[in-house]
């Protein structure tokens, strides 16, 4: 798919600036980046000036614009990693791109820098194919199609509401994996994109994603926050919660997620063992909730994004709220997600 | 954490594991993959006319079954294993005395890796199924186990220790595995992409098996690799690997058994005829609306513990709910008990292994 066929107008690349210095950041992505609106959230709890270079059509948006925009008449904090979603709602735009600032163009296996924008995009674009499995993946791509035994009757697809793309050097391991095997860095790369099949719950990392608006805008959020919650991935559950609950809700709705290219190339960062010191307890925690996201299910009557998180964050509350009181503050900031998009995220306009 | 060795080299397993390769032209395929094959025994199913004579090249240790074997070996359950498809392969399955199978066609050859290197399928079905499958929850990052790759953030340590695998299937560069009217459409079309990845097919997931390069662990699956009844006399061909693969996925997900595609890759060099193709999935086609419905709400019963037992519980479904949409599949589940009735006797369970010349039919 050529870079001339996106239509700037449908796309905001959204950026949770955790470091205060994006200068080498948006340099080195300004090849792909510049067509486009940039909306960059920076993390409140970060202190002292924000430096964004020139030449990009961008809007950037401190503490005291969340503040002004949201109060804090909510459950939200939108800090760390989880200022970014200001940004989603903010955004008016039907596809939103965002990746975390610690990530650079990644090459193929040709040595063409690969375009995250346009391979995103073409993820959305394409349908997905959540009801049976394709064999040479995804079949709407190019030199690729359904394999024989592939049922018709399926070949049109559903609509693609997330593409979850991967990271060369520094996967998205956590912090007892990487410090295991602290020399490991992912070097493969594979040239594939597929539908992850419905009811197959997968880890949604945050940090190379892309999501249509329109149609899952209010299944992404901030809602899961350890107690110790840092500026690494690996200190962080957000966006696997957050992960969890759309995969769920897109299962639910019909539509699909695809997952594999296009890579980003992510830096140096952190030390495993300092945040396996820091934060495990939290992450022990995820382990009781995957027998509730495989047996969750979501009232017919669940026909929008938004009624799908109302209904998810009630069963959370009833369901994992006895486990620990932590699934009781997130099914709150879930439900104040809701009522903050439907009041900003929708009617009011964005930028 | 995927603790699977990336230094200690893959057993060749050359007395576990038997190659089975249906053909009815010749084996000249086989010079190709001698320096990966020789070291293993093969089980050759000559299917088509038994009087011709099917030349092995040399330094091969082979057996060879035509259709007169077949029908001594098995008498009257020899209705259940085709005629002029290469359905037949599966007989090879059933005589197997090895934990392995890897079935290849004769139309496939050795492909290259992007730097050049010859692929060994064979190793890399073995490390497939040597190493654990994790149905129950996507890694994004594909096989955890393999040599650079492990579970990303996120992944339930609870799941982390996966499940023994039962399947390997591979792909195939070149010429794809496209159906009839693909192939009439898209004719040039070849497979140039080499996806660096083999990965789980989740629990709950069906896909379409092809039987082109295709490895499993016998003990823990074989009796339900059964290929169905295609070619000669019935009414449908280009289906067996599909019917094989629904039934096979149904029962390891019942099971607990893992199921992994991708790697390898073999280079598939012909394209068969898409009229002939057409008229031989036509029904096929059509009769896949009703089976995928099926297969996708099919359901075993906590009792069936047993492959056989899931198998033959299946084979009762398929006449109850199949029946109705053609007379074929009343036909293919009094084939598929036949087939697991001469399976087992074939591969008795107590005692020493029968060797299938000398078995008896009844």
């Amino acid at each position: 798919m050529s870079d001339s066929s996106i239509n700037p107008n449908e796309v905001d690349i959204v950026i949770a600036a955790i470091n205060s210095d994006l200068t080498p950041f948006l340099n080195e992505w300004r090849p792909i980046f510049s067509p486009f609106h940039l909306i960059i959230v920076k993390d409140p709890d970060m202190d002292g000036e924000l430096h964004v270079p020139e030449g990009f059509n961008v809007d950037v948006f401190t503490k005291s614009d969340i503040n002004q925009m949201v109060g804090s008449s909510h459950s939200i904090l939108f800090s760390g990693y989880s200022c970014r979603y200001f940004g989603y709602l903010v955004s008016r735009k039907k596809y939103i791109i965002s990746i975390d600032d610690d990530c650079v163009p990644a090459k193929d296996n040709n040595g063409h820098i690969v375009d995250l924008v346009a391979q995103h995009i073409a993820n959305l674009k394409a349908p997905a194919t959540p009801f049976f499995f394709n064999t040479l993946y995804d079949p709407y791509r190019k030199g690729a199609d359904f394999v024989r035994g592939y049922p018709f009757s399926l070949r049109s697809g559903v609509t693609c509401a997330l593409s979850c793309g991967l990271w060369l050097n520094l996967a998205d391991y956590d912090a007892p994996t990487q410090a295991l095997k602290p020399e490991q860095r992912n070097s493969r790369y594979v040239d594939a994109v597929m539908t992850v099949p419905v009811r197959s719950l997968m880890p949604v990392s945050g940090i190379n994603i892309a999501f249509d608006r329109e149609v899952v805008g209010p299944a992404l959020f901030p809602a899961l926050r350890l107690s110790a919650e840092g500026k690494i991935r690996w200190e962080t559950v957000e966006d696997i919660w957050s992960g969890m609950c759309v995969k769920v809700i897109c299962d639910h709705l019909g539509i699909g997620v695809k997952t594999g290219i296009p890579y980003v190339w992510r830096k140096e960062r952190g030390d495993a063992i300092e945040s396996l010191k820091k934060e495990w307890e939290g992450v022990k925690l995820m382990e009781e909730v995957v027998p509730f996201f495989q047996s969750v299910r979501l009232p017919r009557s669940a026909v929008t994004a938004e009624d799908c998180v109302v209904d998810m964050a009630k069963a959370v509350k009833e369901q994992l709220g006895k486990v620990d009181p932590m699934f009781i503050r997130a099914g709150d900031a879930m439900a104040d997600w809701v009522k903050l998009w439907k009041s900003v995220g929708s009617s009011t306009p964005g930028v | 954490m995927a603790q699977y060795s990336k230094v200690a080299p893959t057993p060749l397993l050359k007395d576990e594991l038997d190659i089975v390769i249906p053909t009815i032209r010749n084996l000249d395929f086989l010079e190709m993959w001698r320096p990966f094959f020789q070291q293993y025994h093969l089980i050759i199913v000559q299917d088509g006319d038994p009087s011709k004579v099917i030349k092995v090249p040399e330094g091969f240790d082979y057996e060879l079954y035509n259709r007169n074997d077949i029908n001594r070996i098995l008498g009257p359950k020899a209705s259940c294993i085709s005629f002029k498809d290469s359905a037949c392969r599966c007989f090879g399955y059933m005589v197997s005395k090895k934990k392995y199978i890897f079935t290849i066609d004769d139309d496939c050859f050795v492909a290259k890796d992007p730097s050049g290197k010859d692929i060994n399928a064979l190793e890399q079905h073995i490390k497939n199924l040597l190493s654990p499958s994790t149905p129950f929850f996507f890694n994004t990052l594909y096989d955890p186990y393999r040599e650079g790759a492990d579970f990303v953030r996120g992944y339930p340590f609870s799941l982390r220790e996966g499940i023994p695998t039962a399947v390997s299937h591979g792909l195939w560069l070149n010429i794809p595995d496209y159906d009839a009217p693909t192939q009439l459409v898209k004719p040039l079309e070849r497979n140039t992409r080499f996806v660096d990845a083999v990965l789980t097919i989740p629990k709950g997931t069906l896909f379409p098996m092809c039987g082109m390069n295709l490895a499993f662990n016998r003990e823990l699956i074989g009796p339900a690799m059964y290929f169905g009844l295609m070619g000669d006399g019935q009414p449908i061909g280009r289906y067996d690997d599909m019917w094989a693969g629904w039934c096979m996925k149904v029962i390891c997900d019942h099971l607990g058994l893992g199921v992994k595609t991708g790697l390898p890759y073999i280079w598939h060099s012909k394209a068969s005829n898409p009229f002939v193709n057409l008229k031989k999935e036509y029904k096929g086609i059509y009769w896949q609306e009703e089976l995928i419905p099926f297969f996708q709400s099919a359901t075993l019963p906590k009792d069936c513990t047993t492959v056989q037992g899931c198998y033959l519980e299946l084979s009762k479904q398929v006449k109850a709910k199949l029946g109705k949409v053609d007379e074929y599949f009343v036909k293919l589940a009094d084939a598929m008990v036949t087939w697991v009735e001469a399976w087992d006797e074939l591969n008795p369970v107590e005692g020493k292994a029968v060797e299938a010349n000398k078995v008896v039919a009844k």
